[in-house]
């Protein structure tokens, strides 16, 4: 069992089934990468995970460390050390960075230095940055690095995140895969959920998931094949029982 | 120390500030408990006459021509008693080339039925800078109205930036109305920032009218309302000059049973001015909240983190 089990996960949104069935294992200390065109369900199975509101009424169950969190709002989530990067960030009026990254710290209880070292992590002068506010004066970059510099400040077990490359340019990017890199080496289990190759290199194991449902699954190399081959060029992503190839288990 | 000045450092203290800067010789200050002067400092080029009155003072503020005072002035009213009338006539004329910086401290910590009424009228001369901020610290019963007016008149390339804070104590009733004239080249930038609870109410009425070319105004208003409060903020900016440029911002977060209304005026008269508004009512952002759930903060800490952030 992986540290983080979904069982035959269903969601629907407005009428519409989203998640089909799903289930999956996701292991410990590994980064993970969930792949599969616009539509597939990626987001919504994160946020299912993260247990957002709207994404709290499902069938199935979420065990992470072997135990369900079905019923636990998502504070009592992130306090078993999930958490989740958005796709694109909250921006908070006059909410400083500081503050923003020491209530992540918090959850360790480090405060002393957190900020700075979470920035400096994110090649983010602490003088230049920690003061300013987390809002519409900070390009989605710099917002970008900013929340994945609370995630590094939490220090958690499961990172769920959304699209980490969108918005950015390729500098920041090296960034945000530097942190890959730091949460890897702190024990974190990640998820990535994306639809970019190059993304999906930074992982070590990946599910390809179409119409809610996994695909398939296997090293890198095998996803990138089949999502570059099949995906990008398939009528029926999100219609699976039409998919016209062979399933593979 | 006489009994005088201990009380003076006492009110002064209520206000959270460090009563040390009342003996710098180069800060000029004023202490006024209810309608007595407790203390007044004043430097050079700045004269600051006050006149006690049965329910409050008459200050007269002036600033010569040319004169920067460097340090801020500090400014200390308040009434320590439960009960009272304050009532403060301010008249300010500040020279032409100069510039001054006023701290005011508000300290009511104990009210229960208070009245504190400023009336001002400050006339800024021309390319000078009038900075004031004004700070509240309320008790927590709610007792006390505030009803602080001002009309002011920025002459050729004066600059006006004030800033409003009341986020210590019960806000009982609060009434703002500024009314703000600039001209030629002139700038205006007023903010409030406001948390109410209980059943406070906030009603903040700011106008800039931009009459000479170029002048700029801002007028921007943050109001937490929580449980049963209430608030309501009616800003106008009227441009009637070319080449004026101005932005109304209105930001209030409501929670519990709290009520809050903004209503923007935008009144352009002349085809070459732009103004500006953006008004935002409603309940903290779910994904801000969210954000903030997902590191192990419970809701309530997060709101309050995200108000915290408005309001700062």
């Amino acid at each position: 069992m992986g540290l983080l089990t979904i069982k035959n996960l269903s969601l629907s949104l407005n009428g519409n089934k989203i998640l089909d069935e799903l289930s999956v294992d996701f292991w410990e200390g590994h980064i993970h990468a969930v792949v599969g065109p616009n539509g597939a369900g990626k987001s919504t199975f994160a946020y299912t995970i993260m247990g957002l509101s709207g994404y709290r009424d499902f069938q199935g169950d979420i065990l992470f460390a072997g135990k369900s969190i079905k019923n636990l709002p998502i504070d009592q989530r992130a306090r078993l050390g999930i958490t989740l990067g958005w796709q694109e960030p909250a921006r908070y009026e006059g909410l400083k960075v500081r503050d923003f990254i020491k209530a992540a710290g918090r959850f360790n209880g480090e405060e002393n230095g957190v900020v700075e070292e979470a920035l400096h992590k994110m090649g983010l002068e602490p003088l230049l940055y920690a003061n300013r506010a987390v809002d519409k004066t900070l390009s989605g970059g710099e917002r970008k690095k900013i929340e994945m510099a609370s995630i590094l400040a939490m220090r958690p077990k499961l990172v769920l995140l959304d699209e980490p490359d969108s918005g950015i340019d390729v500098s920041a990017l090296k960034n945000i895969f530097a942190a890959l890199t730091y949460l890897k080496a702190m024990g974190s289990t990640v998820i990535l959920i994306t639809h970019s190759l190059e993304v999906l290199k930074q992982a070590d194991h990946a599910f390809l998931l179409c119409a809610g449902k996994i695909f398939d699954k296997g090293p890198v190399s095998r996803i990138q094949h089949y999502f570059e081959d099949k995906c990008l060029i398939c009528d029926h992503k999100n219609v699976p029982e039409e998919f016209p190839v062979e399933v593979k288990g | 120390m006489s009994d005088q000045m201990q009380q003076m450092k006492e009110v002064y203290e209520t206000t959270e500030s460090d009563s040390s800067v009342l003996n710098d010789p180069e800060v000029a200050h004023l202490v006024i408990h209810q309608n007595k002067v407790l203390g007044l400092h004043k430097v050079p080029g700045l004269e600051i006459d006050v006149t006690e009155l049965d329910d409050g003072v008459e200050l007269n503020i002036r600033l010569a021509d040319g004169t920067i005072v460097k340090k801020p002035v500090h400014l200390c009213f308040g009434i320590i008693p439960e009960t009272g009338v304050q009532r403060i006539k301010m008249d300010v004329k500040i020279g032409k080339n100069a510039k001054i910086s006023l701290l005011s401290h508000c300290t009511f910590p104990n009210a229960v039925d208070i009245q504190h009424i400023m009336d001002a009228e400050i006339v800024v001369g021309e390319n000078s800078e009038y900075n004031y901020f004004e700070r509240h610290i309320h008790g927590t019963k709610g007792g006390i109205k505030v009803v602080p007016t001002a009309k002011v008149t920025l002459e050729k390339g004066a600059k006006f930036i004030t800033e409003f804070e009341l986020l210590k104590g019960r806000v009982g009733e609060i009434y703002i109305d500024y009314q703000i004239t600039g001209k030629e080249d002139s700038v205006m930038e007023m903010t409030s920032r406001i948390s109410g609870t209980g059943d406070d109410f906030i009603q903040i009425k700011e106008s800039g009218f931009l009459v000479g070319e170029r002048a700029r105004g801002v007028l921007t208003s943050k109001i937490a309302a929580r449980e049963k409060a209430q608030a309501e903020v009616y800003n106008t900016l009227r441009a009637t000059a070319p080449f004026t440029r101005g932005h109304v911002d209105c930001h209030e977060i409501v929670k519990d049973e709290a009520i809050a209304k903004a209503i923007p005026i935008v009144d352009v008269q002349d085809p070459r001015a732009h103004v500006t508004h953006e008004a935002a009512i409603g309940s903290v952002d779910n994904k801000q909240l969210e954000t903030l759930m997902s590191r192990g903060m419970d809701e309530d800490e997060a709101v309050e983190l995200i108000i915290n952030g408005l309001l700062s």
